[in-house]
């Protein structure tokens, strides 16, 4: 399968599962890490041949408006590019604390976990 | 200490004071027969006799500080506990703050007859002074007898919330991947986070795909009701777990069209039945007749 290698390396790995690229985001994620994160996953999108995006947030303690906005956004533009996004293992405590700020991210799609997004990808591919 | 009654250098609240330091032992004899601890202390006398020393040293250490009418002054602090539980049983046996109270008031009348016995003339300014310093104090006794009371009830009314919101939100697992939570009462936003938890708890831990919050207990919907709903099934959502709203009475489904509340993006069902109908159908799970294979055959 072509890899192509990130013109800067990331801080955050993004992994390429066959044609399912699997992002996992740990502990707390800076505006500019997001923003960089945004950027190697649409170009990892555009240049090789992923169909599916799972963003796995089962490391991560807090989720503000802007890490919550820049998911909405990766969603969009991995749909644009013909990629399906899920957004996984969100915590209860993240969860309580998103929709009490409005946040439900109604675009997006989420599973409980990882296996459980990959068999939602792998479902709706077929 | 012995002070003499006639000394005018003494103040009124440091006669009384001493009065009470003084004649401890028969006050608390006359106060053990008063209603008030006699209805306390049924079992012995002796142990309803500590009990008024005990008050007598807190009076005349509040005495001693000139504090006659602050219910805060520290004098009291050793006789809180003891005063709490007497009222505490009090309230058990079915009397209300006001008989209470007049209980209390009841401990004045001996004490004041004692104190008026220690002067030779009854009508000098400073023997009424010292009767109206003593009244004072009993009063302030009386307050803080009552507010011992209501902090005990404050607490009782607490605890019982706590339990309310512990014992009325389980969490029950209908069917492999599919939780239920059965809402009974009103939901305020209290119980609505309660529930919204304990839901988000269950959702990982059952690794559940389906969340169905039935509302057939909750007597009425408003739009607040309805927006603890439509959070919960939000953050359902976010988890990852499809939730469904089911037990809808006529009723209600009348006054939240009628309210205009729209619940358009929650998934909602008439029964409980029908909701886990709806999961299990989403899961490929077919649940049918055992006889119905047999009489194919």
């Amino acid at each position: 399968m072509n890899q192509p290698t990130p013109a800067q390396p990331s801080q955050v790995p993004v992994l390429a599962l066959g044609d399912v690229l699997l992002v996992s985001l740990q502990g707390e994620l800076h505006d500019g890490m997001a923003e960089q994160l945004q950027h190697d996953i649409t170009n990892r999108i555009a240049t090789s041949r992923v169909t599916g995006v799972v963003l796995d947030i089962s490391g991560v303690d807090i989720v503000d408006s802007f890490l919550g906005r820049v998911l909405a956004e990766i969603a969009s533009t991995a749909g644009l590019l013909a990629a399906r996004t899920v957004l996984a293992g969100m915590r209860p405590a993240v969860a309580i604390t998103l929709v009490e700020l409005g946040l439900t991210l109604p675009g997006l799609v989420t599973a409980l976990d990882v296996d459980r997004a990959m068999e939602l990808l792998s479902q709706r591919g077929s | 200490m012995r002070v003499p009654e006639q000394d005018a250098a003494a103040s009124a609240p440091q006669v009384v004071s001493a009065f009470l330091e003084r004649r401890k032992e028969q006050i608390a004899q006359r106060w053990a027969d008063a209603p008030l601890f006699r209805s306390v202390f049924t079992v012995s006398r002796d142990e309803a006799v500590e009990a008024c020393k005990a008050v007598v040293e807190a009076l005349s250490d509040v005495a001693v500080g000139g504090r006659l009418e602050d219910i805060a002054a520290p004098g009291f602090a050793p006789v809180r506990d003891q005063l709490g539980r007497m009222t505490q049983t009090r309230t058990r046996t079915g009397s209300t703050p006001a008989q209470i109270a007049d209980e209390v008031a009841g401990l004045r009348v001996p004490a004041v007859d004692l104190l008026r016995e220690e002067f030779a003339d009854p009508a000098t300014p400073q023997a009424q002074e010292c009767v109206m310093a003593l009244t004072l104090l009993l009063g302030t006794l009386r307050l803080v007898v009552m507010e011992t009371a209501l902090d005990a009830n404050a607490e009782l009314i607490e605890r019982q919330r706590q339990q309310l919101l512990e014992v009325a939100t389980p969490v029950i697992k209908l069917w492999e991947g599919t939780v239920a939570v059965p809402l009974i009462g009103t939901l305020d936003s209290a119980r609505s986070q309660v529930v919204m938890e304990s839901l988000l708890e269950a959702i990982v831990d059952q690794r559940a795909r389906y969340a169905i919050l039935d509302i057939t207990g909750v007597p009425t919907v408003d739009s607040l009701v309805a927006q603890h709903l439509m959070k919960t099934v939000a953050a359902a959502r976010l988890m990852g777990a499809e939730c469904i709203v089911s037990g809808i009475r006529p009723a209600i489904a009348q006054t939240i069209v009628q309210l205009g509340i729209d619940l358009g993006s929650v998934l909602t069902r008439a029964s409980l039945s029908d909701a886990l109908a709806y999961a299990l159908g989403k899961q490929g799970i077919e649940v049918s007749r055992a006889d119905a294979g047999a009489s194919a055959r």
